[in-house]
Order: structure tokens, then sequence, then C-alpha cells
């Protein structure tokens, strides 16, 4: 993992920080330079809900070798409250008891590591409760 | 722009291929379709390829197979579009003589993926590398995704999922040149190993060396070496937001739909016109709802039509992947495009054997990238 | 008027009975029960560690401190599993919850009472009129040596603490360190398990540094043990602070709050601390807290603190250490444990 790549991401990964476009009030996560439903230029920095609903799910059994040794773990897209999407895992889940529309809240793990040495890499995973 | 044809095509077996480099093999299938259709000299190249450089450590391919080809000095360009990559490569080769800027150029695609590389996170590469792939979803994870919302919204079964592996591996017993030529059964498939829920093993392209390609030519220079001409009467493509969850509706893939939708109007025929068709089966679930958005089934049909068996070579109805697709035919990743249009041209020409389609007119070969971020479109017409 | 204005606890739902990792190594379970009054440990999940104990933790203590992150002048993470050996933990968890970067960061380590150390530093910042806030945190995710008797304690958890001077919820009237060299437990560089010196680990150490903590709070104060509501001891089993407890003259029901280790296991950093947010969690105005923490190598950190009126308001803005404690749990065997605290040599 490329630490430069890494460390542009962490208002993202960390703060859920997104980008709210100033003329049609659409959200993007991440922030981007074009509004893809106006094609406006001009954002504001909003803080993304950290509570919302699965949208739809699956247990990855057969993953990189990155993720190998966590297997299974499930993967979803989940509906933040403010109607934004992420895809992300849903830890401490009992894989064989998800069911869409389960509620869920967001909190802060470690995704990755970059091998024995190099850098941890954080971010957002969500739990049901 | 002027009309273009197919004029000859060439393919290598797919599979794994451990004696052949990326290069032995291109050049294997180039070589085939230059003598099929008759040329002894292109104006220009394309090269389809996802990965090259994740996969053996090499880019800049055009060269590298113009090289090998033995046709340099011709303008040689790798074109990628991740899994659309050999369907990328057809269309930029159909703009180039529609356009009239050239009259013969090769349109292959390649992929040599059992070089030792980690294929599960070069194939991620495909989809959102910061908000996707970074939590630990794999490709059959993005589709599995998909696979669970069509189920719940629609009912389609897991049955039905798998009644898309078995009609394929019947297709693609029939294929000589198919990476996996046994059938296998709806059982075989039901308790293949999960390897990401809902999708099991069987639900699952492989992992495939391969090559294929084509000589596109305009139809006067077709007619001169008094060709068969498969004509293309549609060349269409489209984008879609990267990430899965962008999209309006993850049941749906629109990049499939709006290609769809200037394809037909550009060929100015209708779903119920296109005889057959190669889709992108990737996975099952996937072949599921291309057929949904091609417009041959009804939305939340797809399904039912696969377990119905209307997507059957004997059915007549819409038969959907005669060569195997993807599951049993193979997909080396960049070859896809390509293999698809010479099932396509194969069936117009009646050479198609033992998978023939009875009067096979018009069909169609639908290629996609990713998780749907990108699609290509192609429809021929035979005599 | 400085003290605790906000706190925090986090406690991993994955647990590990004290019977299985007895089973596993051929040892008699109840004996181990009885001897050390641990029934069961929490175990991090192979998505957590320190840093992110310290984020859970921390984002609960700003939930009920109701204040900007960004007025927080310090945040010290005291561990002995910090994830970095050079790279504070508290350079990630200021970026998780939006403090700085105009602010202190750096880690501690004390053996079992870096965070407390780190609790009192913060305190000492804001008494001094350094700045408005500090947090202190203690966690961990220690490690016990397979087959070691630490095994059936090491656990992992933590709790964090923002000291101010405005709306506080628990003052602090009372501060002393005791330290020495006492060799008892320690971890050299470079090694993945700690040693321990066996039963010096008691008397000379843990004993003596309580004790001589305890005491010194107890003359500095002029108090008694039966003026206080609640005393909470470093638990690095079930037995030591409750024999730790009786010394100094407290009464069992003073410590029964606190007394989370046969649960929880021993958090290490985490021990003392979690065990004072426990005791927050129910705790009631004008309740006298007696604190003292231990880390091996050695030392003492004690604290009496009084709580105030404020502590209705902020109980409840974010979860208790009980319900952590008793809900949503999730059992593993021997080998799961194993694989999640990487004590199974992969190929790599």
């Amino acid at each position: 993992m490329i630490t430069a790549r890494y460390h542009r991401e962490i208002p993202q990964r960390y703060r859920l920080e997104a980008g709210k476009c100033e003329q049609c009030g659409h959200v993007d996560f991440p922030p981007r330079i074009v509004c893809p439903r106006c094609k406006g230029r001009r954002f504001a920095t909003v803080v993304l809900h950290d509570e919302g609903t699965l949208v739809t799910f699956t247990v990855v059994r057969v993953a990189s070798d990155r993720f190998s040794k966590e297997t299974p773990f499930a993967v979803g897209i989940v509906e933040l409250s403010d109607g934004v999407r992420v895809t992300t895992q849903i830890a401490d889940a009992d894989v064989d008891g998800l069911q869409i529309g389960q509620k869920v809240r967001i909190v802060f793990r470690r995704i990755q590591e970059d091998g024995k040495a190099g850098i941890l890499c954080y971010g957002y995973k969500a739990v049901t409760d | 722009m002027r009309d273009v044809a197919v004029i000859g095509v060439g393919i290598t077996r797919f599979g794994e291929l451990w004696a052949k480099s990326i290069k032995d093999i291109f050049v294997e299938a180039a070589l085939k379709a230059m003598g099929d259709a008759g040329v002894d000299h292109i104006d220009s190249m394309y090269v389809g390829a996802m990965s090259p450089g994740l996969f053996v450590g090499q880019e800049h391919l055009g060269a590298v197979m113009a090289d090998y080809l033995g046709v340099t000095p011709v303008p040689a360009t790798r074109v990628e579009s991740a899994c659309a990559s050999g369907g990328a490569s057809f269309r930029q080769a159909f703009l180039e003589v529609a356009s009239g800027a050239s009259d013969i150029v090769l349109a292959g695609g390649v992929e040599k993926m059992t070089d030792g590389a980690d294929v599960t996170d070069t194939l991620a590469t495909a989809a959102d590398q910061e908000y996707e792939v970074y939590h630990g979803i794999t490709f059959p994870g993005l589709y599995a995704l998909i696979a669970r919302a069509h189920m719940q919204r629609y009912g389609t079964t897991r049955e039905q999922l798998a009644a898309v592996a078995v009609k394929n591996h019947r297709n693609g017993s029939k294929n000589p040149n198919a990476q996996f030529r046994s059938e296998v059964t709806l059982e075989q498939v039901m308790n293949s190993a999960m390897v990401a829920d809902p999708l099991r093993l069987l639900d699952c392209s492989p992992v495939s060396d391969g090559a294929a390609a084509v000589i596109v030519a305009s139809m006067d220079v077709a007619k001169k070496l008094n060709k068969n001409p498969i004509r293309v009467i549609a060349s269409t493509q489209a984008s879609d937001t990267i990430a899965l969850h962008s999209r309006s509706d993850i049941a749906t893939l629109s990049s499939v739909m709006k290609a769809a939708q200037k394809a037909y109007k550009m060929a100015d025929v209708t779903p119920a016109d296109i005889d057959f068709a190669e889709v992108h089966d990737c996975f099952t679930i996937a072949e599921i709802v291309v057929s949904e958005d091609l417009g041959f089934f009804d939305k939340g049909k797809g399904g039912e039509a696969a377990a119905q068996g209307w997507t059957a070579i004997e059915c007549n109805k819409t038969p959907i992947n005669t060569s195997g697709g993807l599951k049993s035919k193979g997909h080396p990743v960049g070859a896809t495009g390509i293999a698809q249009i010479i099932e396509v041209y194969d069936q117009l020409n009646g050479n198609a054997g033992a998978r023939q389609v009875k009067d096979a007119h018009i069909g169609m070969a639908q290629n996609m990238g990713g998780s749907g971020a990108s699609c290509v479109i192609h429809i021929l017409e035979g005599k | 008027m400085v003290g605790i204005v906000g706190y925090g606890a986090y406690l991993p739902r994955y647990r590990i009975k004290a019977e299985v990792i007895a089973q596993q190594w051929g040892s008699d379970p109840d004996a181990i029960k009885r001897g050390l009054q641990l029934y069961e440990k929490t175990v991090p999940g192979q998505d957590e560690d320190t840093i992110t104990i310290s984020v859970a933790a921390a984002r609960d203590a700003v939930r009920r401190a109701q204040i900007d992150p960004k007025e927080i002048g310090a945040v010290y993470i005291g561990s002995e599993s910090h994830p970095y050996a050079v790279k504070p933990s508290g350079t990630i968890l200021i970026d998780a919850l939006g403090i700085g970067p105009h602010t202190h960061v750096a880690s501690y380590e004390f053996a079992c009472k870096a965070g407390t150390e780190a609790m009192y530093v913060a305190y000492s910042l804001v008494k001094s009129g350094e700045m408005k806030y500090a947090m202190g945190i203690g966690a961990d995710t220690s490690q016990g040596a397979p087959g070691d008797a630490l095994e059936y304690s090491a656990s992992a958890g933590g709790a964090a603490f923002i000291m101010g001077s405005e709306r506080v919820v628990a003052e602090i009237l009372f501060t002393h360190s005791y330290t020495s060299d006492t060799p008892d437990f320690w971890r050299r560089e470079g090694e993945s398990y700690p040693r321990h010196g066996g039963r010096f680990t008691g008397d000379p150490a843990y004993f003596k540094h309580i004790i001589g903590a305890g005491r010194a709070l107890l003359d500095k104060s002029k108090m008694s043990p039966q003026d206080f509501t609640y005393a909470v001891f470093h638990m690095p089993n079930g037995k030591f602070p409750q024999e730790a407890g009786k010394r100094l003259g407290f009464k069992k029901e003073q410590l029964e709050v606190g007394w989370i280790v046969p649960w929880m296991g021993n958090t290490y950093s985490g021990s003392s601390p979690t065990g004072l947010a426990a005791i927050l969690d129910v705790a009631k105005p004008h309740d006298l807290i007696f604190m003292v923490s231990f880390g091996s190598g050695a030392g003492s950190d004690g604290f009496i603190l009084r709580v105030t009126d404020e502590i209705a308001g902020v109980q409840d803005r974010a979860p208790k250490v009980r319900e952590m404690l008793d809900q949503d749990k999730i059992h593993l065997n021997y080998g799961e444990y194993a694989k999640f605290r990487r004590k199974i040599k992969l190929n790599e």
C-alpha cells in the first residue's frame, strides 16, 4: 500500500467526509471534482451519518491473498441515513444470519495491512446492532 | 460511415496453456485469422488485453504483437476496458474501417492469466480500488451483491442460476476450443464450493489463457476477396459508474441497456430480431441480468427463461452462449470479446457444427467490463 | 475544579472461556477458575487493535462530554500493545476523531499503568492551565504466551477520559505515583511475549506499589477507606485486587462494581481505567472513588475522585461497560482464538 495513496483517503475512511454539490445538493462519497448529477464544480464538505441499512450483501469465502485469513467475511452495500451508499465489510457478523434491510452502524476498524512491516490501513466497517 | 465486414477469424484453445507465452498465443490466433481471411497484409491492428502488466509484467502490447506478428511498421494499439477489452478492440477496428481511414484491420484479444500473478487481486483492478476493493470485495463478491439484490427483488432462485451453468457446459461440450468440454449437472453446480454467497465455484467463469483475432475489412475489400462477408450492422458502447454502490439500481446493468438501445437503433432491429447472442456470463447471474437488459426477457424473468430452457440451442427461442459462454469456453479476459464475435461469425456462416442455430441470420455479441461499468455490443448480419 | 468531563470504554465482542484454554493445555479448568477467579476474557477481532479500541472509547468520551474535538489539546494513549513501535497510536486517533492538527500526541508505555499515567498527564495539563481539554486513554490487546498462566487473563479493551474544568462529572481531588525498579514482568525489544518472575510479581511488585501509592493517597487526603463508595485497583486476575483492597482497609462491596476482571480478563493498560468507567456508569453525585493502578517494572498511579451533579446527564449518552460485558458475546474455540491472536505460524 503506497503511503501517499492511503493518506489521501484518510478524511473519507476515518471521518466519512463527503462532498455536497452547492448547485443541486447531491452528495458524493468520496468527494468529486464534477457533480455526476448537474456537472457542478463547487462542493461543501459534509460528514455522512454513521447509521444505515443493508441494501445487499455477500459472504466472501474465497478472497485475495491480503484478506485470505479473514474468510468468511461479509461485505455489503450500506445505505446511510442521508441516502449515500457505501461498500463495506460487516464486522463481527453472524454471516449466515444477515438480512437485507438490517440496521447497521459504522465503526472504525483496521481494514488491511501492508505485510508485516508496511503501514496499517484503517477505515469504516458496519456492525449490526 | 461505410459498410464493414468480418472476413476471417482465428482462435486458440482456451485453458491452462503452460507451454505458451502471451506472444505465442496471440500470434497463433492472428495468423489463423489472416490465413482465414486470405490477407497477407493489414493496415493496422488492435490488441485487447485487460492486464498484461500485472499478469506477465508486459505492457506496450500493441508494439509487442506487431513485432512478433511480423507486421511492423503498421500502427498497433493495446485497448483496455477490463473484461470488455476484446469488444472494445473490435469496436476500434470497426471505427477505423468504417471511417475510411483503413481498409483491413486486425482486431485481436489475449490474456495470459496462469503465469503466477494473484488473479483475484488483478481482476479486482476493474472495480473501484479505494472504495470497493480496499474493503476486501472480490469480483465474485460484486456479482454476488447483484445476485442477492436480484433474488430479493424478483425471486430469482439458486436453481435458476445453476441452470445457466448447466446449459453453457452443454454447449461448451460441443466446442472443440472450449476450456471445459464436459457437461455438469444441476446438483454438481448447487453443491460446488461456495465462493461468495450465493455464488458457487460452478457459477463462476474460470481462469484461462487464450487469444482470438478477427480481420475486419471494408465491404469492397471483402467482396474482392470473394469472402462471405458477415456485415457489422451495429457497434455501440456505453459506460456506467465504476462502483456498484453508485448505481441507481443494483439489479440492472444500465450500461447494457444503453448500449443495446443504441445498437438496435443503429441496426434497425428489435430484440425479437436477434436470432442468438453471445453474452458476458462472467458469473451465471450476469447472463440472467444481461438477458433481461438486452430486452430478450422481461425484467426479472431472466432466471425463469434459463430454467425453462428458452436460451438453449434446441429451443430456438433466443439461444444464448452457444459457444459455451465464458463459463465453459473459458474467459481469457482480453480475448473474450473477440471470441464472442467469432462464435457469431461461425453461426452466421453455418459453421457452428453441433452448436448450429437454425436459420441464424442476425447475431449479437455483448461484452462487459467490471461489474458493468462498461459494455460493448456488436450486431452482425449473415447473408 | 478539574477532572473528567467525558469518558468512554470499549470491549470487543469476542470471548474465550477459561475452560477452553485449560482444555487446550491439559490444565484443570476448575482450579484455574477458582485460583485466579477468571471465567472468560475478551479477545480482539482480527480487525481490532489498540488504536481501534481507543477510537471507539474516545468517540464515546466525546459523545458524553459534548465538546468540539478540536478543543482537545493533547491525546495520550498508554498501552503495551501499540500497533506501531514507532508512530504514536494517537496520530491515527486524532484524525479519526477530527482532533488537531493543533494538538499534542504521544504514546505512553508503563506496562499496565501506561493508561493511568496518560490520564494523570492529561489532567495535569488542564490543571496547570495549559489547555482547555486533554485526553488520557488506556487500551491494550495484550498477548499471553501459549500455555502460560497469563494466557487466561491477557485480554483486550480500553477506556478514554477527557479532562477539563467545565461541566466536570468526576473531580480529581488527589493523585499520587509510587515507582521503583522492580523487575517483576517485562518484555525485551523484539520479543513476542513478555516474561515474568512468577510469585515475585505478588508482594514485592503488585502489592508493594499499590499499597505504597494507596497509603500515600489516604495520608495526603486525610481520608479513610470507609469514606469511599467505590474502589478499583489494577486487575491482573480476580484475586489480587480483592487482596489489595483488603490490605488497604476496603470492603468487598466497595470493589464490586469495578471488579469486572472475571468476565473481561486483564486488559492491561485498560484494566483499572475500564473499571473506573464501569463505576462512573452507575455512580451518583458526591460518590467518592478510590483508584490505584499498577504497572510492572514497576509503579502505581493513585487517584481520588469525587462524582459531581453532572454525572447523571452523561451516563446514558454512550454504551455502558456492564452492557459490553454481558451482551452480544461471541465465544471462540481455541483454534479460532489462536488464529485471531496470530499465534499460528503462517507461510509468510
